[in-house]
């Protein structure tokens, strides 16, 4: 037999991704969806001889053109070949959960609805009848236990069954008399036009009365649309004199008017709702008092963690690599080939990986925040203050917090953010949080010139940093991503014991992505900036008369205004795009001289003022972020549109702001 | 009689913790695409909300309607009518 081809859907946190992971264990892939942000898990098992392929839909509570993750499962569900779609629901939140389902109801959709976490419900003393509800919907009605597995074989068989003899779930819909005629008028008129027939005609007449505006763009373009248009304006004009309201909130409460009814019909609830461990916790959690510094107890535990965990792992795999760098001198002399390797590869790309511990525990964590519910509950607590500040959602503050351990795991951790622009203006801000490896830069450079308020110099860039986020995200939300607004609408999803199988899944998951941009997009970058600093042929490698040198030397000039206009701040600077802790080791080779000697103050003190070398370090910290950064944005919006972006973005702040740092500092009398 | 059932209407926004409510109107003040999203999170009308909790810096809000919490800013909230229920 064929391929089966199915999709999950589901409300976000209802254990859809669980269920995911469970049916297709490792065999999974995960990408984007074409020309989107919006992540694409695709998997399949062997079932009685089928290929199931499964796609774990976006998570969604409608099928509206409300944001782009609706309109992917919308899409998936119409056009996709999909012989089948399962709706994950939670037996605790029945209700809602529901309104999803009616509208694949809507569209006919072949459908299987599973009922996950009844057992919890069952404590809660809400009882479920699923032969009912099954009788109700006139679709087949599945109970699982998404976490342990419970009921899997069923719904496999539910699958196969439901693949060959495919029901149109739209057949019990009914949304009352008033309305149901209604529709049928406006039904008519669009049945008269083939082209508008590859969905039902009642659906795009409910989403029609509903404004939705791809479905208004496609009826624009049917031969029929005055038609239809008249009659739709005659239908709204009616329903509005009749309740008294618009014809989208008509909709939304026939929806759950009929949810109401099978609620009645199936669903048995205690008196009085028991007081649930979610509500326990939430009343410490979230309280008034305790809210905050538990946040930032916990934000402190990721760092402590990431640090003390990942810091002596980072400094054996460097270890690693400087030994692997000696040998390869050794065995193979001081060749053009050793330099490669060693200072090529090992020093861009080993240079990178070596953060793989920090990322991947910072990963780790975040994985168990949002598995546990935590998440959520945090951007509840931070949401005034990027409201306020930076005008964006609560849930763009722990991004921005890992911001300052790696660019890289605060840009992948905007996957938790629901909106596409929400997202997109926080990760062109994160580079702008210091991270780990900007700081050896400046330790160098502050103890090279500051003998006092050395501290202060250091926290300082920090805050610099951080204000100049504020400043850019208030810019761009004046100019790209004008007339944004964020609302902050979020569900508190229960909290729950994160699965060891799926936090280390989905942790192993982003690792390994970083591992593979480290082979490709990076390994490719470095090999660039070594043939550039190489050539031509019998060159000390970065030297001035190497190419790198030369660059370096013509556009030194650029950044006198800035105070460093000599070559060596140059080449640094572009080393320093492959990762910033080379910018330290650069001036190392530059020099000829050991590192961290005495040697190498001396010749910096020829180069630099106290002025200067403070201008050059916000330049370090707010220009172009590492190849790993921008590769992973690249990544992650799946087009090189926004990772350009960045570097433009990155590089006229920094140019900018040691501008006004050295030219304000002259004129202050500190040159 | 009318009076009375007037003075238990409020904006969702302005009730206590702990208070209850049924939404009786939701004045979308032109930001469709906001109301379109909470009429599928289930704030529809006769819909009934406890507000739960303020955040610790005032705002958004915690509520609970239809057996699930939902948060939401105050300014998203204002322009929700609701009926006290007592």
């Amino acid at each position: 037999m064929d391929d089966i081809r199915i999709g999950l859907a589901g409300n976000p946190n209802v254990g859809k991704t669980t269920l995911f992971n469970q049916l297709t264990g490792l065999h999974q892939h995960v990408g984007n969806w074409p020309g989107k942000t919006v992540e694409k898990a695709e998997g399949f098992l062997n079932f009685n001889k089928h290929r199931i392929n499964i796609v774990d839909l976006p998570g969604n509570y409608a099928l509206s053109a409300h944001s782009i993750e609706e309109v992917v499962s919308r899409d998936f569900i119409v056009d996709e070949s999909s012989n089948l779609i399962i709706n994950v629901i939670d037996a605790n939140n029945l209700e809602r959960n529901l309104y999803l389902t009616i509208q694949m109801m809507e569209l006919g959709t072949n459908l299987i609805i599973v009922i996950n976490m009844n057992k919890f419900a069952k404590k809660r003393e809400y009882y479920i009848n699923i032969n009912e509800l099954t009788k109700l919907l006139g679709v087949p009605v599945v109970e699982i236990e998404a976490s342990d597995g419970t009921g899997e074989e069923k719904l496999l068989e539910l699958v196969e069954k439901a693949v060959n003899n495919p029901v149109d779930s739209s057949k019990k819909l009914v949304y009352g008399k008033e309305l149901g005629e209604h529709l049928q008028d406006l039904q008519k008129f669009i049945e008269e036009d083939k082209s508008l027939l590859n969905v039902p005609s009642s659906w795009t007449a409910i989403k029609l009365l509903e404004n939705d505006d791809i479905i208004i763009e496609k009826v624009k373009n049917s031969r029929f649309s005055a038609k239809i248009f008249k009659e739709l304006e005659k239908l709204q004009k009616h329903l509005n004199d009749v309740f008294g309201e618009s014809s989208e909130e008509i909709i939304a409460n026939y929806r759950y008017a009929f949810i109401d009814g099978l609620i009645k019909e199936t669903v048995q609830k205690p008196e009085i709702e028991k007081i649930t461990l979610t509500d326990r916790i939430d009343n410490i959690v979230i309280n008034r008092i305790l809210g905050i510094p538990i946040f930032i107890a916990i934000l402190w535990t990721i760092f402590q963690i990431t640090f003390i965990v990942g810091t002596p792992i980072q400094n054996l795999i460097n270890h690693g690599f400087r030994i692997l760098g000696e040998y390869i001198l050794i065995i193979f002399g001081k060749t053009w080939f050793s330099s490669l390797i060693v200072d090529g590869i090992i020093g861009g790309v080993g240079g990178v990986l070596t953060f793989l511990p920090i990322i991947f525990l910072m990963f780790l964590m975040i994985s168990i925040l949002e598995d546990s519910g935590y998440l959520a509950r945090a951007a509840f607590v931070m949401d005034k203050i990027m409201h306020k500040l930076v005008g964006l959602h609560g849930k763009a503050f722990i991004p921005m917090i890992l911001g300052f351990g790696c660019t890289v795991p605060g840009i992948m951790a905007t996957r938790t953010m629901e909106h596409e622009r929400d997202r997109l203006l926080t990760m062109l801000i994160i580079p702008f949080m210091s991270c780990s490896a900007r700081l050896p830069v400046y330790a160098f450079f502050v103890a090279g010139f500051f003998t006092i308020y050395q501290g202060e110099i250091i926290l300082s860039l920090y805050l610099i940093g951080i204000i100049v986020a504020i400043i850019v995200a208030f810019l761009l939300k004046k100019s790209l991503f004008k007339g944004m607004t964020s609302p902050f609408v979020m569900e508190l999803p229960s909290y729950k014991l994160p699965s060891v199988k799926g936090v280390l899944m989905h942790t192993w998951e982003k690792g390994y992505a970083f591992i593979k941009r480290a082979g490709t997009i990076i390994l490719a970058a470095s090999v660039i900036i070594w043939i550039l600093s190489s050539l031509p042929i019998g060159v000390e490698y970065g030297a001035q008369e190497s190419i790198t040198g030369q660059i370096g030397t013509f556009i030194a000039p650029i950044f006198a205004p800035l105070g460093f206009g000599n070559w060596q701040s140059a080449v640094s600077l572009i080393f320093g795009v492959v990762s910033k802790e080379i910018v330290v080791a650069t001036y190392g080779t530059l020099f000829g001289v050991v590192e961290s000697g005495s040697g190498i103050t001396a010749t910096l003190h020829g180069l630099f003022t106290p002025l200067s070398a403070y201008a050059f370090m916000v330049f370090v910290l707010l220009y172009v972020p590492c190849f790993a950064s921008i590769a992973t944005v690249k990544q992650e919006t799946n087009s090189w549109k926004w990772p350009l972006m960045m570097v433009v973005i990155t590089t006229l702040t920094a140019y900018t702001i040691s501008f006004i740092i050295y030219q304000g500092g002259i004129l202050l009398g500190f040159g | 009689m009318e009076e009375k059932k007037n003075k238990s209407i409020k904006s969702l926004n302005e009730l206590k913790n702990g208070e209850k409510g049924t939404i009786v109107s939701f004045n979308d003040k032109g930001n469709n695409e906001l109301k379109r999203h909470l009429l599928g999170m289930g704030f529809v009308k006769g819909s009934e909300i406890t507000f739960e909790k303020t955040a610790p810096l005032g705002d958004p809000i915690k509520l609970k309607l239809k057996g699930y919490s939902i948060c939401i800013r105050k300014n998203e909230a204002e322009n929700i009518k609701v009926q006290l229920v007592i």
